[in-house]
């Protein structure tokens, strides 16, 4: 029997001169009809790739398939002319993405959009291919989906436009469905909500999917298969319950042993002395209006925000995007201003100090920032980045460079660090300048605005522990946003949960995880992926080999 | 039709914050020809050689020009409001009907070279990014480059000696051949011909400028996610290019047509000059080396004017463009 897709010794080429001579090396998967695949792996393990090259989609001409075969049904797509491919793209394999705004032409209406698909693969009239078009976006589950028809993509939420992807990518009932991450750029509750769709509609139409995800929790919840990428290798390929209970290879076991558990850690006795206490903190953003009228809108960005910190705590803000927590954050750093409330760092209230006021103050709280890329100049070298702010408190030169070459030692990178610029270090690299930068003015608070997020999960694994480390050693209290329940069970002494910019809930992390008040955090709980498989004793149900 | 509604109450909501706006340019050109020295009378009597000074302190009197700044800045606004742009001494007419008969030659220069500019640099452009490296792109690479890099009234100069001179293909300067007394389709094909040598000359420089504008906006949307989705659902490089990519890499293109209207007024005072073209800028270049400040003063309020009309045009060009672009 054919099977509806093989590929075969598969190798993606690279530009000559790169850092590797292919993308992807001898990938060996398979799909059949009415199945899920779950292809997992981090940053550059080629996961991406391979999904474009079945696609015939890489960025031609420096990417392409340099070897192997992309059976279709027993037709090798790696050899088909391009008018083929075209002829197979949208009707019998397609394919969604991580960013459904920028996956959408933002100047043309989500029917005009979906419309383009019948258009180019089938002869029907304008009005079938409208009530066609319509029943799509019904089968999605769009709220209105009349009105989605005539709607440009920035009118519709991010869970709208990822629904108005899927539909898209459906329309002619394709054989293959290609998913790149197509819920990493959503909320959990959104997220958990797209997956559930994405099964359901896989299901109903018997198609068979391929899901590129960095994350095992999805996995655990949609997969039938796996299949594990690193540097360009298949290294592991099997059900999902004999990859996610039995790893073989090392990578899967490390993989599987990073994703943080949702079981809170031990909770940790909490000191008296309170370092910080926000009071009934109000932000609001106006935007519109203006000298001659027209609609004022108000974003509630913050709404009496109450919560307090004390020594060598960390307390974690969580939230769906939007939710305000990270105005919180920035207006307690007084990167904003808030209108309203007290920010009490110890007896002095921050919140209405000016420039000057707040300059002794400054240099005791401190913020990492969630992108490590866009956080540092890129043309500042590393030491005078976290040397800089010693100096503007009046250390000397010497003294500055002594300690920024220390606060390397202490983020675990080497001293040559010193004189070198971000863009020559990773992801995770960064992060921890980013951190040595926030250490460098000896702060009591660090506040870190989603400082994992961005990171791949066996990176974020070591800049968790390092926030840890680093929070007893200098015996530092923490403000830690995310969106990341798993990641704050981990983390978290105390969690407080926003929703529209009100605080609806806030408590110590195990109280709060084993008996949530607010419907909302219950609903958060819920939503993350992978519950079933990595709950009992907090690590993934791993059986001891 | 709720559209529509919308973009009528928006135009007219524009057009009533145009009225303040045109008002302080007017009150700040008013001061700022002050700075300069010397008026329309000393020019006067500078040219009829003789002039005692009772006779310029008659004159002045005359002309309104002895009474305190603020009055006559009172006396100017309240005639501009009743849309009486005053007299023109030098010329002996009122400043209105000069202004507007120079600014109709203007307006049709301005116009052709818009579209010229606009509409082949664009053209340019996207053939540029289709055959991005091949010996099109390079070709065009270089002609932008070129005419980029040469003045203005170089290229006017040459054009007259190659295309008028040598080859006898065009006239030489003016904007009609008035010698013919032309009517009707005669007479508008006399002018198209006058234009083509201006039109080119000034045109030039912004076709350059929107020719590498556009072949970088559509190499930079090239690059984006939609196309590749575009592509996943199996459509057409050609669709790709012409519906998906373009009308994207049109918006930052007409942004700086827009921008730059204002400056082409400017411009145009030198391919006025070259090819004797009866043009505002002519007018101003003349109104200002006679002092004279109420023609001159006209001619700015008619250019406020224009910018702020084409301003509002672009915008509403660029809301249909980009529906992001909310009219409110």
């Amino acid at each position: 029997m054919t099977r509806l897709l093989d590929i075969k010794d598969l190798h993606v080429g690279l530009p000559a001169g790169g850092q590797r001579q292919y993308a992807v090396e001898s990938a060996n998967l398979h799909l059949d009809a009415n199945e899920i695949l779950c292809v997992v792996g981090e940053s550059g393990s080629g996961k991406s790739l391979t999904a474009r090259a079945i696609m015939g989609l890489l960025p031609k001409p420096h990417v392409h398939i340099a070897k192997g075969q992309v059976n279709f049904q027993g037709e090798d797509l790696a050899a088909a002319s391009e008018a083929r491919l075209r002829q197979i793209r949208g009707s019998e394999i397609s394919m969604i993405f991580q960013e459904p705004m920028t996956a959408l032409n933002p100047v043309m209406t989500i029917g005009g959009q979906i419309d383009e698909v019948f258009r180019f693969h089938e002869k029907m009239p304008g009005h079938e291919r409208r009530s066609r078009a319509l029943k799509l976006l019904q089968d999605v589950q769009l709220p209105d989906p009349e009105q989605a028809l005539g709607a440009y993509p920035h009118q519709l939420s991010g869970g709208q436009r990822q629904r108005a992807m899927i539909a898209m990518a459906l329309a002619l009932d394709p054989k293959i469905l290609i998913a790149d991450e197509p819920t990493t750029a959503l909320d959990v509750t959104t997220q958990a909500q797209v997956l559930r769709l994405i099964k359901q509609m896989q299901e109903t139409h018997g198609t068979g999917v391929v899901f590129i995800t960095h994350d095992f929790g999805v996995v655990a919840d949609i997969a039938d298969r796996v299949a594990v990428m690193q540097n360009g290798l298949v290294v592991e390929t099997g059900p999902t319950e004999e990859v996610l209970r039995r790893p073989s290879h090392p990578y899967t076991q490390a993989l599987m042993a990073a994703v943080p558990s949702l079981i809170p850690r031990a909770a940790r006795p909490r000191a008296e002395e309170k370092v910080l206490r926000v009071n009934a903190l109000t932000k609001t953003y106006r935007g519109g209006g203006g000298l001659f009228g027209g609609k004022v809108r108000v974003v509630h960005a913050a709404k009496e925000v109450t919560l307090d910190l004390t020594r060598g705590e960390t307390l974690g803000i969580v939230g769906e995007s939007g939710s305000g927590k990270s105005t919180v954050a920035r207006c307690i750093v007084r990167l904003n201003d808030a209108e309203a409330g007290e920010i009490l760092l110890g007896d002095t209230d921050l919140r209405p100090l000016g420039r000057a006021a707040m300059r002794p103050h400054r240099a005791k709280i401190q913020m990492v920032f969630q992108d490590p890329f866009a956080s540092l100049n890129p043309r500042s070298k590393v030491g005078r980045i976290i040397a800089q702010g010693p100096e503007m408190y009046g250390a000397s030169r010497s003294e500055a460079r002594e300690k920024a070459l220390e606060l390397l030692r202490i983020v675990g990178l080497d001293g040559r660090a010193y004189d070198r610029f971000p863009h020559e270090f990773s992801g995770g690299q960064r992060q921890r300048i980013g951190i040595a930068r926030a250490l460098a003015l000896e702060p009591e608070i660090l506040v870190a605005d989603e400082p994992v997020s961005a990171l791949d999960v066996s990176i974020q694994a070591q800049i968790l522990d390092l926030l840890d480390e680093i929070r007893d050693r200098m015996n530092l209290s923490m403000i830690f946003i995310t969106h990341d329940l798993r990641v704050a069970a981990q983390v978290c002494d105390r969690i407080a949960v926003m929703q529209s910019g009100e605080m609806v809930e806030i408590g110590p992390t195990a109280e709060l995880f084993a008996n949530p008040q607010h419907p909302y955090t219950t609903e958060l709980l819920a939503a993350v992926p992978g519950k079933g498989w990595f709950s009992a004793d907090g690590k993934a149900l791993t059986e001891a080999s | 039709m709720e559209g529509s509604k919308r973009r009528a109450r928006y135009v007219l909501k524009r057009l009533i914050q145009a009225v303040p706006i045109v008002l302080a340019i007017v009150v700040l050109n008013f001061f700022l020809l002050q700075l300069a020295e010397g008026d329309a009378v000393d020019v006067l009597a500078g040219e009829a050689g003789s002039a005692t000074p009772e006779y310029m302190a008659e004159l002045r009197e005359k002309f309104g020009l002895d009474k305190p700044l603020i009055v006559q800045l009172g006396v100017y606004l309240k005639n501009v409001v009743t849309l009486d742009l005053g007299y023109s001494f030098r010329h002996d007419m009122p400043v209105s009907q000069l202004v507007f008969d120079r600014f109709i030659p203007t307006l049709l220069l301005m116009t052709s070279t818009i579209f010229l500019a606009v509409g082949l640099g664009i053209v340019l452009g996207l053939v540029a990014a289709s055959g991005l490296n091949t010996w099109r792109d390079t070709a065009i690479s270089i002609f932008a480059l070129i005419t980029y890099a040469t003045p203005l009234f170089w290229v006017g100069l040459m054009l007259i000696v190659v295309f008028s001179l040598n080859l006898g293909w065009f006239p030489t300067s003016g904007m009609e051949d008035f010698a013919m007394f032309y009517e009707g389709w005669d007479r508008v094909v006399d002018i198209a011909h006058h234009l083509v040598l201006p039109t080119i000359t000034l045109s030039l420089f912004y076709l350059a400028l929107y020719t590498r504008l556009m072949r970088a906006s559509m190499l930079e949307q090239a690059g984006q996610d939609y196309v590749t989705t575009a592509r996943a659902k199996g459509l057409t490089e050609r669709r790709i290019v012409f519906v998906h990519v373009l009308r994207n890499a049109l918006l930052p293109v007409v942004t700086m047509a827009g921008v730059q209207v204002g400056a082409l007024i400017g411009g145009s005072v030198i391919v006025e000059s070259v090819f004797a073209w009866p043009g505002l800028g002519m007018l101003a270049f003349e109104a200002l080396f006679a002092r004279d400040l109420n023609l001159l003063l006209g001619i700015f309020l008619l250019s406020a004017v224009l910018v702020v009309a084409v301003n509002l045009v672009v915008d509403i060009i660029y809301s249909t463009l980009d529906p992001r672009i909310e009219m409110a």
